[in-house]
């Protein structure tokens, strides 16, 4: 079971955590006219990769923040943890 | 009684205590600190079960976790527990144990015949035979299996005993209690570290209780005393027996089954049976030493034949021979030390040596001893049924191919020690990948991947003084780092015997037109024949070899037998066993009971279960429950001896007629406040929400980013900057997670607060013609007439001294109200409505009679929004704005979802206006048509009709809307059933919405 550093409550198991899924996608602008391709990859398409990866958290046992883990897909290892505003860019 | 194998002068049993059982219904007496083993050994009984495939006789190989053959059944406390091991299991006063996997009787077993019917039972018989002809499977093969297979019979009642799990943190936690836990334990505890030290075994001490050893002056046994109740005094340190780590983790997370009570004829009042412990510990240090390794030899199963530390740990522990007389098969100095303890014991043992000229301290204490031993020497089959008769036994010539004449000689235990392998399954089940070390022919671990150590013999140290060296300075060094305390207590000096190096032999040849069964998993019967076979038919890799053969699937997990099978792997193909590899150690480590597992949740405790404050009053009134979500809602109130349906019947026609009110509290309720709630919620729902004035309710449906609907409900606004959100009780949970994605993610600029209130608010819905009257009575200060309180009106009142609100919406097409107050007063309101609500003939209806209300409505819930629809497939195009963007919208515009003939809701009634449709046929053209019959859509719900008396369906048809009118078919191949129907508008009852607004 995942230890997750949650920057609101510090180290929690995973049980208190739901996984939210990749981090690094950015829903489009309200009102922007968008592709069927562009709105079909933000919908459905996600980025599965071994390694490194951003990936969204929600502590819903918990401070029922959505936080933001870089862990380690094949080893689990967690790198560094933010909170929802931080990575942005 | 006397036990005839049972020592005077030796061993750790309580002599004071006899304690009886039954094996296989005859009585036998033990004392206390026997496991049933050692107490039937004592009795002089080996035969204790047949073997899995072949039912040949078995007896004890082993003296604890690496046993494969004593797995017996257990009654205790009039419960059943298969598959437990003869060699862990204590014995308690009255337990009942027995034999498994043969019939009629571990003496004369019928399977036995699978002997020597052997040829039809090769490596993958069972992908072989079994498969002509086909018809057989059901009648012939498979119940035959299903005999044979397995080993003990699973109870079928339920298990009343309770399992407890527990979570634990710690600074290091240490796995096993040998000299390199004890040592290591000590070592940080002393340097203030907070340890859980973990014995698997009821003694502490590990090896030190039977080698003959000096640490600092006193002997093993008695220093591992003097450790482990110095470490249990401290309040820094955790001990634990019955105790096994048998899962690492992520994130070194680690679980241990302690068994509270097994030991027990009885589990104690507050005590579980055993509890399950998650442990989170910053270091681990695994000290799980390690277990002997078989030779293997013809007939190398026969009960009688077994590990030689097992025959010492019998006789040094519970004072029991295993023998009396022994011989011992060795290619190393190990089984000396077992045939010095015989000697000293008064039994002759005999020495077979596979080494040449091997010299140490132990074999000069041997030799002075006047043991006998012969050089050179192997083991070529074991001979007797049931038990060792005799032995025959050849020399070997020095490059270990040839055997020279044959001698039999009479023995009555083989005691066989083939080198040791260091347990690493901890090690290896955290990540770390192993090394082969040459030197000791076993793989060890190599670098930690999680913060885990390995110590002692499981790492390959294999003198007690090295072992000790090692772990007190790991014990100090770990704990250093998370302490940073500097108290390093002293090593104590070590004695023991040198011994020399081991003999890399262990197959015995056949000797010439002998074809003894030479087994390498004693578990499941795999041979050396059945390796070799496999690797002919062209297995190479290590994991097929092993799922072909079954090699070291059995539940002992080839602790026993997984090094023999690479040794003889790498054998035949030439190559070394770190070529070869091995197979991948996942958790348990040993068995862990499924209750163990399950702890606490059973029954009403495997999920929450919320109940109304009006719970009570339901309950009172003959309600019977339904589970809604986590929550129990009433389905229906049973008078006298209706049925269901009569009920459901009885309670909507008068809600159509009268009044009646449901318990709507376990509606989802979210409290949405903000300077921009107007705007998020205009984000959320696919309608306009800017425009909504204060006090004013509206129906909303909320999408998913794909276009399907997610939710609905209704919103209110309560002040200019406060929402009250309503979901449906089965989302409510999602939804208030889909909020908060949009908010602290998406659009964290909108200034907006959600919370959920779904146990604040008590919910009432009164509906009816006669629900204002009610109300004008519930509320005499408040005017609740159509114009102040119009449909989707809201306001606030005083029910008799209570803050109330009333939100004039309605799910069953009624005149309707919901009534909120505080939870704690949501009783108090619901006495009230029911008193008041007298006069007018008021009943509380369930979910069955709220559920036809809006079925004949055509109010859409679940079953219509089943993930799979968009709005407009359920006619709610009217709520989706054209002007504005929300969550989804995009999608809309897929092509999938504008094409004309997508499935759309409508109304279903049948023919003869009597046979109700079941939910979920299918609807379809022509009832003959060959299969596949395409299928037009599906029926969602139905409900009898009360406005009309008559069965309706809601269903989801291709082209829906152009359908109205046709007559079709509702096939339940299910039921059985096909019933001719007429297609009509989903809104069947008051399709202008009338009555909402009178």
């Amino acid at each position: 079971m995942l230890y997750i550093f949650c920057p609101h409550c510090g180290l929690r198991s995973q049980n208190e955590f739901a996984y939210g899924g990749d981090a690094t996608v950015k829903r489009p602008e309200l009102n922007k006219e968008i592709s069927d391709q562009e709105w079909n990859n933000f919908v459905y398409l996600r980025k599965s990769p071994r390694g490194k990866h951003l990936e969204l958290w929600h502590h819903i046992s918990g401070c029922r923040q959505w936080i933001k883990v870089e862990r380690d897909t094949s080893t689990h290892e967690i790198f560094k943890t933010y909170k929802a505003d931080e990575l942005t860019e | 009684m006397s036990q005839d194998f049972r020592l005077d002068n030796i061993g750790m049993v309580n002599r004071n205590k006899k304690i009886s059982f039954t094996f296989n219904g005859k009585k036998y007496f033990g004392y206390e600190g026997d496991t049933i083993a050692s107490a039937l050994i004592a009795n002089g009984v080996h035969l204790v079960g047949r073997s899995f495939k072949y039912h040949r006789p078995r007896g004890f190989f082993g003296v604890g976790v690496d046993e494969p053959y004593a797995i017996l059944q257990l009654e205790r406390n009039n419960e059943r527990d298969p598959n437990i091991r003869a060699t862990e299991q204590e014995i308690f006063e009255g337990l009942e144990v027995k034999s498994v996997n043969c019939w009629p009787s571990v003496n004369f077993d019928i399977g036995a015949i699978n002997n020597f019917l052997k040829m039809f039972f090769p490596a993958g018989f069972y992908y072989k035979t079994f498969m002509w002809p086909p018809s057989f499977w059901y009648k012939i093969y498979e119940p035959f299996i299903r005999m044979a297979a397995g080993f003990g019979e699973a109870s079928i009642k339920h298990d009343k005993e309770r399992y407890e799990h527990k979570y634990e943190y710690c600074d290091l936690l240490i796995t096993g209690s040998g000299p390199s836990g004890l040592a290591s334990a000590y070592a940080a505890a002393k340097n203030g570290a907070r340890v859980i030290l973990a014995e698997d075994k009821p003694r502490y001490g590990g090896s030190l209780l039977t080698s003959d050893v000096n640490i600092g002056n006193q002997t093993g046994a008695e220093w591992s005393e003097k450790i482990i109740t110095e470490l249990k005094s401290m309040s820094n340190v955790i001990v634990k027996n019955r105790s096994q780590v048998f899962g690492y983790y992520d994130h070194n997370m680690l679980v241990m089954s302690e068994r509270i009570s097994d030991h027990l004829p009885k589990t104690q009042k507050y005590l579980p049976k055993q509890r399950l412990w998650y442990i989170r510990a910053k270091e681990v240090l695994i000290s799980s030493g390690s277990i002997e390794r078989p030779l293997v030899f013809g007939n190398n199963d026969t009960p009688g034949v077994m590990l030689s530390s097992a025959a010492k740990e019998y006789m040094k522990v519970y004072g029991v021979l295993v023998g009396k007389k022994p011989l011992i098969f060795t290619n190393n100095d190990s089984g000396y030390e077992t045939a010095v303890e015989f000697k000293k014991n008064g039994i002759n043992p005999l020495i077979l040596d596979t080494r040449k000229e091997p010299s140490s301290d132990i074999i000069t204490e041997a030799k002075n001893l006047g043991i006998e031993i012969k050089y050179s020497y192997v083991v070529v089959a074991a001979k007797g049924y049931k038990k060792v008769k005799s032995a025959d036994i050849a020399k070997i010539s020095d490059n270990k191919k040839d055997l020279s004449n044959i001698e039999n000689i009479e023995c009555d235990c083989i005691c066989v020690s083939g080198f040791w392998t260091p347990s690493i399954h901890l090690a290896s089940q955290s990540g770390n990948k192993s090394e082969f070390n040459e030197k000791i022919d076993a793989f060890i671990p190599k670098k930690s991947k999680q913060k885990e150590n390995t110590i002692g013999s499981a790492n390959g140290k294999f003198t007690l003084e090295e072992t000790i060296n090692e772990a007190f300075n790991k014990g100090y060094e770990v704990s250093n780092k998370i302490t940073e305390n500097n108290n390093k207590v002293s090593i104590p000096t070590v004695v023991e015997k040198k011994s020399t190096e081991h003999d890399k032999f262990w197959c015995v040849p056949l000797p010439k037109g002998k074809s003894y069964k030479r087994f390498l998993d004693f578990q499941n019967d795999v041979a050396v024949t059945d390796i070799e076979l496999a690797l002919r038919e062209g297995f190479r890799s290590i994991e097929h070899v092993k799922r072909y053969t079954t090699l070291g699937m059995a539940t002992d997990q080839g602790k026993t037998s997984n090094l023999n099978g690479l040794q003889l792997v790498s054998d035949i193909e030439n190559k070394v066993v770190p070529q070869v590899g091995h197979t991948t150690f996942r958790p348990p480590y040993t068995p862990v009971s499924i209750g163990a597992i399950v702890g606490r949740e059973v029954g009403k405790h495997s999920k929450p279960t919320r109940k109304s404050p009006m719970h009570e009053w339901h309950e009172k009134n003959n309600a019977v429950f339904v589970d809604a979500g986590v929550w129990l809602r009433p389905r229906y109130y049973k008078q006298g001896n209706e049925t269901l349906f009569e009920a459901s019947k009885r309670e909507a026609k008068n809600v159509r007629k009268n009044v009646g009110v449901c318990d709507v509290t376990t509606l989802g309720k979210i409290d949405v406040k903000g300077p921009d709630a107007a705007e998020f919620l205009n984000r959320v729902y696919t309608n306009a929400w800017l425009k909504l004035p204060v006090g004013k309710a509206r129906y909303g449906v909320m999408l998913r980013e794909d276009g399907i609907v997610m939710d609905d409900g209704t919103t209110t606004r309560i002040s200019e900057n406060h929402y009250h959100m309503t979901t449906t009780t089965a989302q409510a949970a999602n939804v208030l997670s889909h909020l908060e994605y949009y908010l602290q993610l998406v659009w964290p600029e909108l200034n907006v607060n959600v919370v959920s209130t779904t146990e604040q608010w008590a919910g009432a819905a009164i509906a009816g013609p006669n629900s204002r009257a009610l109300l004008m009575k519930l509320f005499p200060n408040t005017d609740v007439s159509n114009e102040a309180l119009p449909f989707m009106g809201y306001k606030e009142a005083d029910l008799f001294g209570i803050p109330a609100k009333i939100y004039r919406i309605s799910f069953s097409g009624e005149l309707a109200y919901e009534v909120n107050v505080e939870s704690d007063y949501g009783n108090f309101m619901w006495e009230k409505i029911i008193e008041v609500g007298k006069e007018f003939q008021i009943q509380a209806y369930g979910t069955e009679a709220l559920s036809t209300l809006r079925i004949e409505m055509g109010h859409v819930a679940g079953s219509e929004l089943d993930g799979r629809t968009i709005p407009h497939d359920a006619s709610l195009e009217g709520l989706v704005s054209k002007k504005k963007d929300f969550i989804g919208k995009r999608s809309l515009s897929r092509s999938a979802f504008t094409k004309p003939d997508r499935e759309k809701i409508v109304g279903v009634v049948p023919l003869d206006k009597t046979t109700s449709i079941p939910e979920g046929s299918y609807i379809v053209k022509d009832p003959k048509a060959k299969l596949p019959n395409p299928k037009l859509g599906h029926v969602s719900a139905s409900c009898w009709s009360v406005e009309y008396d008559n069965p309706f369906s809601l269903a989801i048809i291709k082209d829906g809307k152009n359908m109205i009118g046709q007559k079709l078919f509702a096939m339940s191949p299910l039921k059985n059933k096909t019933i001719p129907v007429e297609i009509v508008s989903s809104h069947y009852v008051d399709p202008e919405g009338k009555r909402v607004r009178a």
